[in-house]
């Protein structure tokens, strides 16, 4: 039976655009994503005053409030002269950013990317889908809502709320965990890692049983970025900038967060709303870079968690020791962040720092300062000027998904290059193209203006520009 | 005779004015405080919001529209209704969460789309325009006394069915 479903509500997440452009012999010339940057935010807190900041930044976007929860307050914590927290302030703001960690990823991996790793990219729609996943593979689906729920509980637990949390203040946190809270957490934990290493071992399987088709898939050589431990260790929450080159050598080192600018500019492009950041030593040609689950494994000289440690070197085997350059393998090393969340979480939970109450830290007061976070997209960067009467008077915002820009670019392209046949878009083409897209995790909501009714659409152009096709995805059928 | 569990979820963005008339509604409803009504306020459906509703017998889904009939839209959302389509998006879409809470967690209860009209939606702010505002009310003086006598199924005087 054929239902047709229209909802009358129709706001979506966001949209994207693929303009793919024909050279004179009709091969793919580029292809160019379009992601329609949402405007106006920095009019919209210009002169409120700072210590509102961690709750306001998180209306920019539904779908990762806390990363900029968390990136706002870091950078508020500078400007009270409070960026040593007490040690129960900083495990309660980790606990909550693992808890979001284990969150995104796991809600991506179960229900954004399983069908197509089940499934396989030509795969008819109508099963492609969570729904097609739920059919074959019940407890998959299960699993995904219950981690994707406890996540949201450690959110809940930390930040006051699973929305608009008000846990981080500057210089500290407005509250600790209750015995009650942490109990509650722990009764679930050892179930959550256990779901968390059986994702793990499917994206995994899935990477090597699919390796060949990994290599031919989007993959290409670039630069990673990502924050690092003192000791190299992977750490989402803090630390210094580390880049590396395609064949791993280290461009820059436990770079002051602070001073992001000296190493990253951002170029525009007449064709997109949104920017494409870049290493300056190396310019815009060679220096766009990738960040994110791949690019911090990549960059990472260990992690500090046995389960995850142990997935890296497997991760690490496979690419000889030089950064892992696919697409695909984004997946796989989401499910080591996921784990490596989780254990993170399972270690806090029994420190009883959770239950101090030295809350709130402050020194001298700044004008300015820089918060930087590994969100679970990517590195993310906020930057705020706060005037002598409180008020800020400008922000800067780098999200993990801008990022990303040119790498998803490049995906697109090479899938492109790859897939289309003739001068026409086919579905399997358009399936393509989303997968590889997919695999990075754009959040649409955080660079985008929210209303797009057409979700995916693929438009073709020859080399005098005219429109040869259009092709669309979106409705609500089945 | 046990209460009749209701859950509304309201969800949008505040930020983004229009879009926070779901919210604005569900801070409403938890704010009368109605014996059996429970609340949950989110920027978008998700997921996890299946667990809850399969601990209810009725479900409201409030949301903004951006186009449609004003004040706003009511209706039922068939049985078997299933949505899936989706590029890359976080949210999963009325049909989709009932589909996911019958099939996963065990029930599927009756739900309804409440859909009020805005007008704004493309900057960040956190007022309704006029025209929302007047849609909000609109919707709380239909809502609120179905939810207070336990009755959503039943049509009410005045309101715009799709
Ligand atoms: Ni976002």
């Amino acid at each position: 039976m054929t239902r047709l479903v229209i909802e009358p509500v129709t706001r979506v997440e966001g949209h994207g655009k693929v303009s793919i452009l024909l050279d004179e012999r009709n091969r793919v010339q580029q292809a160019r994503l379009h992601i329609v940057e949402f405007r106006g935010f920095e009019r919209f807190i210009q002169g409120r005053p700072f210590w509102e900041m961690p709750v306001v930044v998180q209306r920019l976007c539904g779908i990762c409030p806390v990363s900029h929860h968390l990136a706002a307050a870091k950078a508020m914590d500078r400007i009270v002269g409070g960026e040593r927290l007490t040690p129960t302030a900083e495990k309660m703001r980790r606990l909550m950013h693992y808890g979001q960690m284990f969150q995104s990823h796991s809600l991506h991996f179960f229900h954004l990317a399983s069908p197509d790793l089940l499934f396989g990219f030509g795969a008819d729609v109508g099963k492609r889908n969570v729904l097609g996943v739920a059919a074959l593979h019940p407890e998959l689906v299960r699993q995904g809502i219950l981690m994707r729920k406890y996540g949201q509980e450690v959110i809940q637990a930390t930040a006051g709320r699973k929305i608009h949390g008000t846990g981080a203040i500057p210089g500290g946190v407005n509250k600790n965990l209750s015995i009650a809270e942490r109990d509650e957490l722990l009764a679930d934990v050892e179930q959550m890692v256990t779901w968390a290493q059986s994702a793990l071992q499917l994206a995994k399987d899935y990477t090597l049983t699919n390796l060949e088709l990994a290599q031919g898939f989007g993959d290409f050589d670039s630069n990673y970025l990502g924050l690092v431990r003192a000791d190299g260790a992977l750490d989402l929450y803090d630390g210094g900038i580390r880049a590396k080159d395609k064949a791993g050598v280290v461009l820059f080192d436990h770079l002051d967060n602070q001073r992001y600018r000296d190493v990253i500019a951002e170029e525009v492009r007449s064709w997109s709303y949104m920017k494409f950041p870049f290493l300056k030593a190396l310019g815009p040609a060679n220096g766009w870079y990738r960040v994110g689950p791949l690019a911090r494994l990549n960059i990472c000289s260990s992690i500090d968690t046995p389960l995850a440690e142990a997935a890296r070197a497997e991760f690490v085997r496979i690419s000889g020791g030089k950064p892992n350059n696919l697409t695909l393998a984004y997946h796989w090393a989401r499910m080591i962040e996921t784990v490596h969340a989780i254990e993170k979480v399972r270690l806090l939970l029994h420190d009883a720092d959770l239950q101090g109450t030295d809350l709130v830290t402050s020194g001298e007061r700044r004008e300015e300062a820089v918060g930087i976070i590994e969100a679970p997209r990517g590195t993310l960067i906020h930057h705020y000027k706060v005037d002598r009467d409180d008020r800020v008077t400008m922000c800067n915002l780098i999200v993990s998904t801008t990022n990303n820009n040119e790498a998803m670019n490049r995906a697109v392209t090479s899938v492109a290059r790859k897939y289309l046949s003739g001068v026409e878009i086919t579905e399997g083409l358009l399936n393509h193209v989303e997968v590889a897209i997919r695999a990075y995790d754009p959040c649409l909501s955080c660079a985008t203006h929210a209303l797009g009714q057409m979700p995916l659409q693929i438009e073709l152009f020859d080399a005098a520009g005219r429109l040869l096709h259009r092709m669309a995805k979106g409705m609500a059928a089945r | 005779m046990t209460t009749t569990r209701i859950l509304v979820i309201g969800f949008g963005n505040p930020g983004r004015l229009d879009d926070g008339l779901g919210p604005r509604l569900a801070e409403a409803v938890a704010a009368a405080a109605l014996p059996g009504v429970s609340v949950i306020v989110d920027y978008s459906l998700q997921v996890e919001h299946a667990a809850a509703v399969a601990e209810h017998d009725l479900v409201v889904l409030a949301d903004a529209a951006v186009a449609g009939a004003a004040p706003f839209t009511w209706h039922e959302l068939p049985p078997d209704a299933v949505d899936a389509a989706a590029f890359s998006t976080h949210v999963v879409s009325p049909a989709g969460l009932m589909a996911l809470a019958g099939e996963h967690l065990g029930a599927r209860p009756r739900a309804f789309v409440l859909a009020m009209r805005g007008y704004e939606f493309d900057e960040f702010g956190e007022r309704l325009s006029p025209g929302a505002a007047d849609n909000l009310a609109a919707a709380l003086a239909f809502l609120l006394p179905a939810l207070a006598a336990g009755r959503l199924a039943e049509p009410a005087d005045g309101v715009v069915r799709t």
